[in-house]
């Protein structure tokens, strides 16, 4: 019972993380119905950008902000002037440059700060609360992990629902037209949007290196489990990305617990899952796409 | 060319009143095209104050082409499009709805991933802060929407989505509202109701309208004036009542 608890509360926590990366995909898919194959080396590349701060003795609240805001002027960058420019072409040429985005960032970091394993810091403890006369798997850096991804997303939810900025965002990724006839500057939210999407991302690649070792394609596996979470929840949907990644960090958590050599298979696992919900539901499971269309 | 009876930008006085300040909205000589198409050729008409513009021709004439190239959605040749005095030929789109030009295109064009209530604030959004009053009156307006208010759009009808536009683009409060085939795919007794709507708040509120229509038989019985399109040049312009009393015309261009 123990062990299944422990094997929860890790999948939970894995899962946010997930979720957040996944959450930031879905806010550029649903914007500019793009794929941004390149968010995670984007990650990347704000978390070496903390580590050095962090290394040349800023403290780790330093370096998350300096790489948060960074992350929001790296994805307004890109999407300024790397996508920007092959909008409204074929659809597949701006995930072809996010493709190529991913591998000359990838490039950049390891020019920048080199492509040794560097183990990067937490805020908090890894050590699990003492709970009667066991210690779970809760650890205090795991509450942080999953307080900051709960935070972001009530603050985009607040963005989103509530704020005139957010409805005009809304406007443009849904009618990109109709938003620019009634004055709304389609292209600046979509900037914002880019931005937005990347601070999330960085948030989730910092959350993820802590306590582990970073180097410049650490975020690989993380772009294919976020992009699992993101298609389960039917990449349209951020409620889908959040409960697609907790689906996907308890199950990668479970195979890695209960399979004999299972942390092996974690990867084919998320393969597996990705198909089983593609053939039965295909929409994922939160599709929107059938409203889209009316 | 045939039959042009008014040509160039003066536009025929209707209805026994004269219209002598400049019209509100002045569209001359106006061409433009997609790809080797020209869709425009060399198009004047006028639209003005206090009035409903009806512009009429079958598909293909160049109607939408006309209310895209005036809102700067597609990009004009030559000529130029006044609105008011001042020239917006090449004005951006986002800045047409702060000079006072609401254009609500073909196809109804709400957001359906947006709550009806959602919908109408995009309108107001370049306003900044709105009052609730003016929420209020456009659901007095239309009290089907009002009755939908916080459910999404997509489940509306197509009587009701081309409410949810207008009203949408009233809060905009435009001095003119370019209306793309307001009545495509409504059922008579909706159009009906629309147009008559339109029709007071254009007299009680001074609002204008230019309207592009391909059911021509309805605009004409609630527009002031009537502009024919044809493969895109205007064959004629006229009051709308001469219009309909021209069983010729409306044989040759308008189908009815």
């Amino acid at each position: 019972m123990q062990y299944f608890v422990n094997v929860t509360l890790t999948g939970l926590t894995e899962g946010m993380v997930y979720s957040a990366f996944a959450l930031a995909l879905v806010l550029i898919w649903r914007s500019t119905r793009i794929v941004n194959f390149a968010q995670g080396s984007m990650a990347a590349a704000t978390t070496f950008i903390a580590l050095a701060l962090i290394q040349a003795g800023q403290s780790y609240w330093v370096a998350l902000i300096v790489a948060l805001l960074s992350g929001l002027l790296l994805g307004a960058l890109v999407e300024r002037v790397v996508i920007r420019p092959v909008e409204g072409g074929p659809e597949l040429n701006a995930v072809i440059v996010t493709l190529g985005l991913f591998v000359a960032i990838q490039a950049a970091i390891a020019i920048v700060f080199g492509s040794a394993f560097q183990s990067f810091p937490t805020p908090f403890g890894l050590e699990g609360f003492q709970v009667g006369d066991n210690r779970i798997a809760l650890t205090p850096n795991s509450v942080w992990v999953i307080s900051a991804v709960l935070v972001t997303m009530a603050l985009l939810v607040v963005l989103f629902r509530f704020t005139r900025i957010g409805l005009a965002m809304r406007a443009s990724a849904f009618g990109q037209e109709v938003a620019r006839l009634l004055g709304v500057r389609v292209g600046r939210m979509l900037t914002l949007g880019w931005a937005l999407a990347a601070v999330v991302g960085s948030l989730a690649g910092l959350l993820i290196a802590g306590g582990e070792f970073v180097y410049p394609a650490y975020m690989d596996s993380l772009i294919v489990f976020g992009f699992v979470a993101a298609v389960l929840g039917g990449l349209d949907s951020p409620i889908g990305a959040i409960v697609g990644g907790l689906i996907l960090g308890l199950a990668l958590s479970y195979v890695s617990g209960y399979v004999e050599r299972g942390s092996a298979l974690v990867n084919v696992a998320a393969l597996v899952i990705l198909m089983v919900v593609l053939l039965v539901r295909p929409g994922g499971l939160f599709a929107s796409s059938t409203a889209r269309r009316a | 060319m045939p039959d042009t009876r008014a040509h160039g930008s003066t536009a025929v006085a209707t209805g026994g009143d004269t219209a002598t300040a400049p019209a509100l909205l002045q569209i001359e000589d106006l061409t433009s095209s997609y790809g080797a198409v020209r869709a425009l050729d060399g198009v004047s008409l006028t639209a003005d104050a206090g009035r409903i513009t009806a512009v009429l021709g079958a598909n293909g004439a160049g109607k939408t082409t006309l209310l895209r190239t005036v809102s700067g959605l597609v990009r004009s040749s030559s000529g130029r499009v006044v609105l008011d005095g001042e020239d917006i030929t090449s004005a951006s789109v986002e800045s047409m709805v702060g000079r006072g030009m609401a254009h609500v295109p073909e196809g109804r064009g709400v957001i359906a991933e947006l709550t009806v209530h959602e919908n109408l604030r995009v309108g107001a959004l370049f306003r900044g802060k709105v009052e609730k009053s003016e929420y209020d009156r456009i659901y007095d307006l239309f009290p089907r929407i009002a009755e939908r208010r916080d459910q999404p759009a997509h489940v509306l009808s197509g009587g009701e989505r081309q409410m949810l536009v207008i009203g949408r683009a009233l809060l905009a409060q435009p001095r003119i509202l370019l209306l793309d085939e307001p009545s495509l795919g409504l059922a008579p007794r909706i159009v009906a109701q629309i147009f008559g709507l339109l029709r007071r708040l254009v007299d009680s509120e001074g609002l204008s309208v230019l309207l592009v229509e391909q059911n021509a038989r309805s605009a004409l019985s609630v527009a002031d004036v009537g502009v024919v399109l044809n493969l895109g040049r205007v064959v004629v312009t006229d009051s709308a009542r001469t219009l309909m009393a021209d069983e010729d015309l409306r044989h040759a261009y308008l189908g009815f």
